[in-house]
């Protein structure tokens, strides 16, 4: 049994951890906002792919590894505007909205994908961000290396649940985004324009979501191939529930998710063929349920949250 | 005297699809005045303070505040002009402490921080000069009404409001509550705000009021200086006709019913929210339960509606012997249940006026066959019962949940009545309806009585328990007093025995 925890003193475990948390940070901040706005964005999965091409695109132009994260941000961003304009403005039903957005941004992907490169088999690769280093702290042994020694997108990931977390919080807008997404009734009868909070907030949680894609492309691999997003924004749906709407929660879920996701690889590697590996692979997901079970019960989910706001309705 | 008029509302009308909700009205409100606004429920006035407050935007007509006209649709708007809305059905944010329901909307949206403290500071000087204390770190859900109700208060006064609209204030507050809040009204009036004060009860309103406007169907019926009018007129004004009140008739009570053999309930930690009750109901008469709410009453009325269980003791029916209740069942054996939660529990507001009307019965032979519905039989049902119990609608296929209060129940007595049972619960059935809709809820219940039915009526209103019931008990953290006879007991002794206090009360019946 001692050999079999020994993955945990590898540094690159604690290093795979952090990328593969990466993107499902990024996506679980993006729904949270949306969902604290009280809007359930299930266009995630979609919106993911879209920004994975997006910035991919952007970089094999010719593009700058940034710019093509500002234009995955951007095309995010889109979805999103398309998503509250059905959901917020005209009161449809959010679930149909969000599943018609994952369908049209992931086949748009594909189809955009596919117009610019008809006849390659084998994606054409870009170069990908290089791992920033923490000065001092990337020399601690083991240590160091497993958590100073960074991708800048997943540096950024860390420091966007600061910003969420403190402007969900402790700004103004973050409690009109609260509020909103708790009874809209209320935050119109205190002079807000509901409307425009939910949608201010799906577009900026969209953006979210495809930064988080562009990872994918940018960072992780060095090309864009299809299925790649292989069913993350999912998991960052179930990961906002996790967290009870909370973004520090939301963090934890993340790396616990994917400290999983890396376990079963190692394991898998170590551990003879005794086990199928579908269970190694199944791993991760079922933890997710049970921790998902325990941990959610007493979530206060968002009051208002799949409601419509409707002017002037009773 | 002189009068600074501060806001007036001119020629305002509204239209809700066919019905025309406000007719052309004109008000003036005064500095420092409280102008009861008085009407039965329907008619006409949460839609013109929702129209001066911008949540509904007015066909014709115009808001004029401080000499300044508003523009439609816009609260923010009418916030910064000195507006203030308590609004009836509370705007606050359950999951969000006081302050930060207080403070949503007064700073910048795009700062970078809330001043926290400055914002507690203002709010600690605001309740202590107005008397309106409340925990601003709470959570709104952990408050009780009184203390939500000076949140929504507090809100208004915190943005400087010099108008303060209430809808309603007091249609959720137990009687010490209405006390003070008429003393906050009054520190308010004196530092030269203008209040207007939705209501229909009629003693609030002589109580409170300077200037009364009655509404009626849309239109203001009659204006008045409130010392120069009278109960009787103000009533005869908004209900537009005499209302007699039903009276009761003696009448010999029958074979019992339901009987309910010490039975206990027990809720979390083991807490006893029924405690041994023991209870009869016969046939032709009407059994009251008085208490104040969170004694137990709820448990009751969930054991007869079926909801609940006994963890203890027996319920017994007649004809049925000892049962475990279940709503299937309760339906099955004949009774009629009139919830206290219209909305929530009586009748689902998505659905149209047949749909709920059928709710109870829709696999009845008569309304289905063979596993498909009759639509036909059910529309012409529902046509029928509105009819008979007068339910105000633009038609049977209309949601629900866009009726009136009182038209919602008149659904529910109209589902309930109409078959007949032989043992109603009614729970708080005229809980904020108006002067007419309780009179025909009373004749109705009475009705019922008469034709040999028993009733179980759970109420807070003290009156309507004297005036309706053959029997009163006081239900107090569980337990169930003895029968009282309501000709020999007073409502100071009632009031005793609801806050727990022993006395030697005359048994009768």
């Amino acid at each position: 049994m001692g050999d079999f925890f020994d993955f945990l003193f590898v540094a690159g475990f604690w290093a795979a951890t952090l990328r593969m948390a990466t993107p499902l940070i990024f996506g679980t901040l993006g729904e949270l906002v949306c969902e604290r706005s009280g809007v359930l964005n299930l266009g995630i999965e979609g919106i993911m792919t879209a920004g994975s091409m997006a910035g991919w695109m952007w970089v094999y132009q010719g593009g700058d590894l940034w710019g093509g994260v500002l234009f995955a941000a951007f095309v995010g961003g889109m979805f999103g505007l398309l998503h509250s304009l059905f959901s917020v403005y005209l009161g449809l039903s959010q679930h149909v909205t969000g599943l018609g957005i994952t369908m049209l941004a992931s086949s748009l992907s594909y189809f955009v994908f596919r117009m610019m490169l008809p006849n390659v088999t084998t994606p054409p690769k870009i170069v990908p961000f290089e791992s920033w280093s923490l000065p001092f702290f990337s020399e601690i042994p083991v240590l160091g290396e497993a958590l100073f020694v960074l991708s800048p997108l997943t540096w950024l990931a860390l420091l966007i649940v600061v910003v969420v977390g403190y402007g969900l919080f402790y700004t103004p807008l973050g409690l009109a985004v609260r509020m909103v997404g708790e009874n809209p009734m209320a935050a119109e009868a205190q002079g807000i324009n509901v409307h425009r909070v939910r949608s201010g907030a799906v577009i900026f949680g969209s953006a979210l979501m495809a930064v988080g894609g562009s990872f994918l492309t940018l960072s992780a691999f060095d090309a864009f191939y299809i299925g790649m997003t292989n069913g993350r924004g999912w998991i960052c749906i179930a990961l906002v529930v996790f967290a009870s709407w909370k973004p520090g929660k939301a963090l934890l879920g993340a790396l616990f998710f994917a400290a999983f996701d890396a376990m079963q690889m190692r394991v898998q590697q170590q551990a003879s063929a005794a086990i199928p590996y579908q269970f190694y692979l199944m791993a991760p997901y079922v933890m997710s349920i049970v921790a998902l079970i325990i941990m959610s019960r007493r979530a206060a989910y968002p009051k208002a949250l799949l409601v419509p706001f409707r002017r002037g309705e009773r | 005297m002189s009068r600074t008029i501060v806001m007036s509302l001119n020629k305002i009308s509204k239209h809700f699809g066919p019905l025309l909700a406000n007719n052309a009205i004109d008000l003036e409100l005064a500095e420092g005045e409280v102008l009861a606004l008085l009407g039965e429920n329907g008619a006409g006035q949460t839609t013109l303070m929702n129209i001066l407050f911008g949540h509904y935007v007015a066909d014709e007509g115009s808001v004029t505040v401080f000499d300044q006209e508003l523009p439609p649709g816009k609260p923010r708007a009418a916030i910064e002009a000195g507006v203030g809305m308590v609004h009836q059905h509370f705007t606050l944010a359950d999951n969000l402490t006081v302050l930060e329901n207080i403070i949503l909307g007064t700073e910048p949206l795009w700062g970078v921080t809330q001043h926290m403290r400055a914002a507690l500071a203002k709010l600690d000087r605001l309740s202590q000069e107005f008397g309106l204390t409340v925990d601003p770190k709470a959570q709104v859900k952990d408050l009780s009404v009184g203390e939500m109700q000076r949140v929504e208060i507090l809100k208004a006064l915190y943005r400087n409001a010099r108008i303060l609209i209430m809808d309603e204030p007091t249609a959720v507050l137990t009687p010490p509550e209405v006390e003070s809040l008429f003393a906050t009204l009054r520190q308010l009036l004196k530092r030269g705000l203008a209040v207007v004060f939705i209501s229909h009860k009629l003693a609030e309103v002589m109580a409170i009021s300077d200037r009364v406007a009655v509404l009626r169907n849309g239109k203001v019926v009659l204006q008045a200086e409130t010392t120069q009018t009278s109960r009787e007129a103000l009533a005869e004004a908004m209900v537009g006709r005499e209302i007699p009140e039903p009276k009761r008739t003696p009448q010999e009570a029958g074979e019992i019913l339901l009987s309910l053999d010490q039975v206990t309930v027990f809720g979390t930690q083991h807490k006893r929210l029924l405690d041994q009750a023991n209870l009869t109901l016969r046939a032709g008469e009407i059994v009251g339960i008085a208490g104040v709410s969170g004694h137990g009453q709820a448990q009751l009325a969930d054991l007869l509606s079926g909801l609940q269980k006994p963890d203890e003791g027996r319920l017994t029916l007649r004809g049925a012997g000892e049962i475990i209740p279940k709503p299937s069942t309760m339906i099955r054996y004949g009774i009629g249940r009139i919830v206290e939660d219209r909305i929530g529990l009586g009748l689902i507001g998505d659905m149209t006026i047949t749909e709920n009307l059928a709710s109870e019965s829709y696999r009845d032979k008569k309304f289905s066959n063979f596993g498909f519905l009759r639509f036909n039989v059910l529309k012409e049902h529902a046509r029928q019962l509105i009819e008979d119990f007068d339910v105000r609608c633009p038609g049977v296929a209309a949601q629900v949940r866009k009726l009136s209060g009182g038209n919602m129940q008149k659904l529910i007595l109209a589902r309930v009545l109409s078959k007949k049972p032989i043992v109603i619960l009614a729970h708080q059935p005229t809980w904020g309806l108006d002067v007419g809709a309780t009179a025909y809820v009373h004749s109705q219940l009475l009705e019922a009585r008469q034709r040999g039915a028993g009733v179980l009526l759970i109420s807070e209103d003290l009156d309507e328990l004297l005036q309706l019931c053959d029997r009163i008990q006081v239900i107090y953290h569980g337990r169930l007093s003895e029968s009282l006879d309501p000709e020999n007991i007073s409502l100071q002794e009632l009031g005793l025995l609801m806050s727990g206090h022993q006395t030697t009360a005359p048994k009768a019946a």
